[in-house]
C-alpha cells in the first residue's frame, strides 16, 4: 500500500485549508440561510463585456495568446493604469495577465523569495499570501493592524518588523476583509521607510474602483517607489468578473521577466476569451463601475449604521464591499459568535480569525448584497444581539 | 433621479432612520425632504406590489389599445380624463404609435372585463376601437421580479 503520508512533503501538509471553507460547509448544510458572507460582487458582469466574450467564441477565437497576454489587453491596461492612477508601465514587457489577481501574487513571492526571507504580512488580511509564503520556504511575518489606527498599516508598525532578512511587504489595501484604505497621506510614510531599502511592495488593490468619498492611490505612484512595487490588480471586483478568473502585475522588468518565465510553465497564458473581453470592461465600462460603486456605498452606509446602533460598534470601512463589525461586547470569540448567528438565526457571515489572529473579536460582513436582502439579514442579527443581552 | 425618489421607487417603506444612514442626512432632513416632493406633488403615492397570482387568485387584469379621435380644444385628454374615472381602470397613458391610450383594467373574471370593455369604454364618445388583452403571468413589475426571484449562485462565504 503506498504511504500518502510519507509522499506528501510536510510544507504542504502543514497548510491549514482556509476558515472561510470550514464556515462555508456549516452554512450549507442548513436550511433558510441568508448570507451576508461572499467576497464577490452580486452584479453581474457588464452587457458590453459579455456580448464581447459571445462575439470572441461566435468568431473562433480560442487559442493561446501571447504568454503575457494580448498586446491589445496589456495596452489597455496600460492605458488604464495611467488614466486611473497615474501609473506607467510598459504594455511590451512591464504587464503579465494573470489567472485573477491571486496568480499574480502566487507569481510575485515565487520568483522573489529564497528559503528563509522574511514576508510581511498586514493582517487582517485575504488568506492566500501566508500559505504561498510557505510554500516556497519563506517566513510569513505578520503585521497585525489595530481598530484605533482604522486598521491601517502604520510606518512605526512596518518599522519594528523589518529586519535584514525582509524581502517583501505584501500591501493589501483597500483591505479585505475590514474595509479600511491607505490613502496617499498615509502611504508616503510607509514609502518613506522603504524607499532606502531592497525591499519589494506587493500591493494588492484589486478593490482599487471600490474607494468612497475619495480616489484611490497606488504606492506605485509615490517618488521613488516604482522600482519597488509589484502593482496586482483584476477584474474580478471593479468589473464584477470573479469568474472570469482575469487579473493582471505590473512592475520592473528585472522581476516581470522572472514571473513570465513562471507564468509560461505553469499557465502558458490566461484563458483568451476572458482576455478579449477585458479589454472591452477597460475601454468601456467606467460608467458601469461608477454606478456599481454607488450603489456599495449606499448599503456600506445602511450597514455602518445599522451595527453601531445595534451596539457593534463599526468603524467606517472606506473601501472594498465589507463592514467589519467589533463583537467584543458580547463577550462572545468570533467563532461562537459566527456559529451561534447562523444556527440560530440563519444569517451566515464570516469570523474575523479567518483572516488571521488580529481579526479575533470581529466579524466580515460582505455588503455586495440587495439592499433588501441586507436589511432582513440585519433584522436577524439585531434579534441575535437582543437575545444575548438577556 | 435623486437618489433618495430612487431608493423609494425601489422600496417605500425604508424608514427614515435607513434612508438617512444611506444618504448621509438626518432623519430630519429626510423626512423634509419627502414632505417636499409630497407637496411638490412629484411623490404622487405609495403603492404596493403584489404576485395577484398569490394575494388574489380571482383578479384577472387585462391591456386594452384605444383608438381615439382627439376633440378639438382638449386633445387627448378630455377622453383619458372620461376613461381614467372608473374604478376599474388601474392606469391610463397616452401613447405613441398604433394606438392612443393604453388602458389597463382588473376584474375579477375575463366575463366582467370584457363587458366592462364594450358597455362602458367602447361607448365613449370619440373611441373608435377597442383592442383587450388578458394578462397571462406577470414577471416584472415596477422593477421588481415577480414568483420566483432567482437562485444567488454564489453560495453562502467566499474568500
Amino acid at each position: 500500500m503506498i504511504d500518502y503520508d510519507k509522499i506528501i512533503p510536510d510544507v504542504v501538509k502543514g497548510i491549514k485549508p482556509s476558515g472561510i471553507r470550514r464556515f462555508f460547509d456549516i452554512a450549507s448544510e442548513l436550511e433558510g440561510v441568508i448570507s451576508l458572507g461572499v467576497g464577490e460582487p452580486d452584479f453581474p458582469t457588464p452587457w458590453s463585456v459579455r456580448k464581447t466574450a459571445i462575439k470572441t467564441l461566435e468568431k473562433g477565437k480560442t487559442v493561446y495568446t501571447a504568454n503575457s497576454g494580448l498586446i491589445e489587453l496589456r495596452q489597455a491596461i496600460s492605458g488604464y493604469l495611467n488614466r486611473r492612477f497615474k501609473l506607467e508601465y510598459n504594455p511590451k514587457n512591464e504587464i503579465i495577465v494573470t489567472v485573477g489577481g491571486s496568480e499574480a501574487i502566487d507569481l510575485g513571492i515565487r520568483a522573489l523569495i529564497r528559503p528563509g526571507d522574511e514576508v510581511l504580512i498586514v493582517e487582517p488580511c485575504f488568506v492566500c499570501y501566508s500559505p504561498l509564503v510557505e510554500l516556497v520556504g519563506g517566513i510569513p511575518v505578520t503585521i497585525e493592524t489595530k481598530e484605533e489606527d482604522n486598521f491601517k498599516l502604520t510606518a512605526k508598525a512596518l518599522k519594528e518588523k523589518i529586519t535584514e532578512k525582509t524581502k517583501i511587504l505584501i500591501l493589501p489595501y483597500p483591505n479585505n476583509p475590514t474595509g479600511a484604505v491607505m490613502k496617499k497621506e498615509d502611504l508616503e510614510p510607509i514609502a518613506e521607510v522603504l524607499r532606502d531599502t531592497n525591499i519589494i511592495v506587493i500591493s494588492d488593490e484589486i478593490y482599487c474602483e471600490l474607494t468612497y468619498g475619495f480616489e484611490h492611490t497606488s504606492i506605485a505612484s509615490l517618488d521613488g517607489m516604482r522600482e519597488r512595487t509589484l502593482h496586482i490588480n483584476g477584474f474580478s471586483k471593479s468589473y464584477a468578473m470573479t469568474g472570469w478568473r482575469l487579473g493582471y502585475v505590473a512592475g520592473p522588468v528585472p522581476i516581470i521577466s522572472q514571473m513570465l518565465k513562471l507564468h509560461q510553465y505553469a499557465i502558458m497564458c490566461s484563458p483568451t476569451v476572458s482576455q478579449y473581453a477585458a479589454i472591452t470592461a477597460l475601454n468601456e465600462c467606467d460608467d458601469e463601475v461608477k454606478k456599481m460603486a454607488a450603489e456599495y456605498d449606499l448599503r456600506r452606509k445602511l450597514c455602518v449604521d445599522s451595527f453601531n446602533r445595534m451596539g457593534l460598534s463599526c468603524f467606517n470601512p472606506e473601501g472594498a464591499f465589507y463592514v467589519f463589525p467589533s463583537i467584543k461586547s458580547t463577550g462572545l470569540s468570533s467563532e461562537e459568535f459566527c456559529t451561534r448567528l447562523v444556527n440560530e438565526y440563519k444569517v451566515a457571515v464570516v469570523p474575523g480569525n479567518a483572516f488571521g489572529k488580529s481579526g479575533e473579536g470581529y466579524v466580515r460582513v460582505s455588503y455586495a448584497y440587495s439592499i433588501k436582502h441586507i436589511i432582513e439579514a440585519l433584522k436577524r442579527i439585531e434579534m441575535f444581539i437582543e437575545n444575548l443581552k438577556k | 433621479m435623486d437618489t433618495l425618489l430612487g431608493l423609494l421607487k425601489q422600496n417605500a417603506r425604508l424608514s427614515n432612520a435607513q434612508l438617512a444612514a444611506m444618504l448621509s442626512m438626518t432623519e430630519d432632513e429626510v423626512a423634509a425632504k419627502i414632505e417636499e416632493y409630497e407637496k411638490a406633488g412629484i411623490i404622487k403615492g405609495y403603492s404596493v406590489i403584489l404576485d395577484d397570482e398569490k394575494a388574489d387568485k380571482d383578479l384577472v387584469t387585462a391591456f386594452i389599445e384605444l383608438k381615439v379621435t382627439p376633440q378639438p380644444e382638449f386633445g387627448f385628454d378630455e377622453i383619458a380624463r372620461t376613461v381614467m374615472m372608473y374604478d376599474e381602470v388601474e392606469s391610463v397613458a397616452l401613447m405613441s404609435g398604433a394606438y392612443d391610450l393604453a388602458v389597463t383594467v382588473s376584474g375579477t373574471n375575463l366575463k366582467e372585463i370584457a363587458l366592462f370593455v364594450a358597455q362602458r369604454l367602447s361607448t365613449i364618445d370619440g373611441v373608435l376601437s377597442t383592442a383587450t388583452h388578458f394578462v397571462l403571468k406577470r414577471y416584472k413589475e415596477k422593477g421588481i421580479f415577480i414568483g420566483a426571484e432567482a437562485a444567488d449562485e454564489r453560495g453562502f462565504v467566499s474568500p
